[in-house]
């Protein structure tokens, strides 16, 4: 699989990110790339939403995802919703407004799949979902997605995205962490593959928890992988860094990203990778 | 009427307050309170693979007849000793050293107690280079199944992921004074209402207060913390004994199930 090539020539450039470009899909008709700032027309986006020059793929929903990646879904726990643990002024209409744009009951997109006949236990997170924070719900539905592909024996797939935790539930954001580490692990001991897809911005405590934990960790070229805030940093050790210190590309050199994958090569790769990793002493162990 | 000899009874502290005291130059810091509660501590180093976090201090230590590990963020007192602690933020080497620790206390059948005093993990560029969140996601995962008892004592801040990486274990206790937060209210306030000078209001929102904390079943007890550090001590020494007893009567896979069903509830 050649994967990288695309890339190779664009390892040099130096960018300047355009924080509001990142934001959203570019509705005009000419777009310019938040990461390599080549300017396209908008149609040339495609299918997959991804800069035509860098392969940088454009945040979108989990179900705009979803209608390229799958060949079937089962949605599962569609119907759990946050209790405001904080009583947190001006949460519910915070929701209330992200459930409106995403179509979705909290922060993240689950079910059973089938990724070319491959039987898989899926998860999307939605940057457009209160920046894909980490929220009760969130939690509970990832951590129930690997409850349920331990009973099914699946592998699971999660592609994730994540301004971090959800401020507004507070510790019981915090607590996700390790509830969904928990199922990780547990879904692990029984053999079973997790596969993590990295998209943009994958940050906080989600890269601090579930997106580090997959048997094998790829991304979208370009996306934002990261801990702590560009800003926070700067503030630390007073000294500016660079404008890539947390691409993916970067991470990957530092040796904790396994490969970056563009979106139109995603669907088979996965497959691929699902084959591959099918549990020990099965048929195709 | 109150008898003169009747103890004034404590009126709580706000949030704000708690916040401030969880910081205070007078809090204890992580050697005294090794030293003393344990005896024969013995200090381990290192991560085996990049370099020694002086913000995580670990070793071997002994409490009565029980046989422990211990692991402690530290921010250190000197001013040097901070700057080379981060104030108390560890590094991806303090994260792995951790692990490193519990895995060999697991091996030898030794508890493991934790003392966690932190504004968070260290988010310098260098720690982002070293990955910081892969080295806590790593220790949250093992940590679902290690097989000793672990228990967690935050005695001042317990500040986001970087405390979770040492406090999702069999049993939480707090001090009196201390603070446990997805993020400090000085950011909570400058991310959801763009000013960090709300932070006292900010606190009393988060409830990090150990009152507030216990009744959510975020922890399990608060530790007493009078002024003088020797009565701290005397008073910590005990909870831990207590907890490790309990702890230490339970098989590995009745501990495995009840860590487990801890954070699942959550
Ligand atoms: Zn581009």
């Amino acid at each position: 699989m050649q994967l990288f090539d695309e890339l190779k020539t664009l390892g040099h450039k130096h960018v300047k990110v355009n924080k509001e470009a990142q934001q959203k899909v570019p509705t005009g008709l000419w777009i310019s790339c938040p990461k390599c700032h080549q300017s396209f027309y908008h149609k040339d986006l495609g299918v997959y939403q991804a800069c035509p020059s860098c392969a940088y793929g454009f945040r979108i929903t989990a179900r705009e995802r979803l209608e390229w990646l799958v060949d079937d879904f089962k949605e599962m726990d569609t119907d759990l919703i946050t209790k405001d643990p904080l009583e947190f002024p001006g949460y519910m209409d915070k929701l209330t407004k992200a459930r409106k744009i995403t179509n979705l009951n909290d922060s993240v997109l689950t079910g059973i799949a089938k990724i070319n006949n491959q039987e898989c236990a899926l998860g999307i997170m939605d940057p457009k979902f209160i920046m894909g924070s980490l929220g009760t719900i969130t939690g509970e539905k990832i951590t129930r997605l690997f409850e349920e592909a331990t009973r099914k024996n699946l592998p699971l797939v999660l592609f994730t995205a994540s301004g971090g935790a959800r401020m507004q539930e507070g510790i019981f954001s915090l607590m996700q962490m390790a509830k969904v580490s928990q199922a990780v692990k547990r879904h692990s001991n029984a053999g079973l593959f997790y596969l993590t897809v990295l998209t943009d911005p994958t940050t906080g405590g989600v890269t601090a928890s579930f997106a580090m934990q997959g048997d094998i960790i790829i991304s979208e070229p370009r996306a934002l992988v990261g801990f702590a805030g560009k800003r926070v940093i700067e503030q630390t050790i007073h000294q500016r860094v660079p404008e890539d210190l947390q691409d993916a590309e970067t991470v990957l050199a530092e040796g904790f990203i396994d490969a970056i994958v563009s979106r139109d090569k995603q669907k088979d790769t996965i497959a691929w990778l699902l084959e591959m990793n099918k549990k020990k002493g099965g048929r195709h162990g | 009427m109150v008898s003169l000899f009747e103890r004034k009874p404590k009126i709580p502290k706000t949030a704000a307050e708690i916040v401030k005291a969880a910081r205070s130059q007078d809090k204890i810091v992580a050697s005294e309170l090794i030293n003393g509660v344990f005896k024969n501590f013995f200090e381990l180093h290192g991560d085996r693979l990049n370099g020694d976090d002086p913000a995580i201090i670990s070793g071997l230590a002994q409490l009565g007849n029980k046989k422990v590990t211990v692991i402690a963020i530290d921010k250190g007192t000197s001013p040097e000793e901070r700057i080379a602690k981060h104030f108390g933020g560890p590094t991806p080497d303090g994260y792995r050293k951790s692990l490193r620790l519990m895995k060999q206390a697991e091996k030898f059948g030794r508890p493991i107690v934790t003392l966690i005093n932190t504004a968070g993990a260290y988010p310098g560029r260098t720690a982002e280079e070293g990955g910081q969140g892969e080295a806590i996601a790593r220790n949250l995962l093992e940590l679902g199944d290690i097989s000793v008892p672990i228990l967690a004592i935050i005695f001042g801040e317990g500040g986001s992921g970087g405390a979770l990486a040492l406090a999702a274990g069999d049993e939480v206790w707090m001090f009196e004074n201390s603070m446990y937060t997805v993020l400090s209210p000085e950011g909570f306030a400058s991310i959801l209402w763009k000013d960090s000078t709300r932070a006292d209001e900010a606190a009393a929102v988060m409830q990090v207060t150990p009152t507030a904390l216990l009744s959510q079943g975020i922890i399990d007890g608060i530790i007493e913390e009078p002024t003088s550090h020797r009565k701290v001590i005397k008073q910590v020494t005990r909870v831990i004994d207590e907890e490790l007893t309990k702890l230490m009567a339970l098989t590995p896979r009745e501990l495995i199930e009840r860590r487990h069903a801890r954070f699942r509830k959550f």
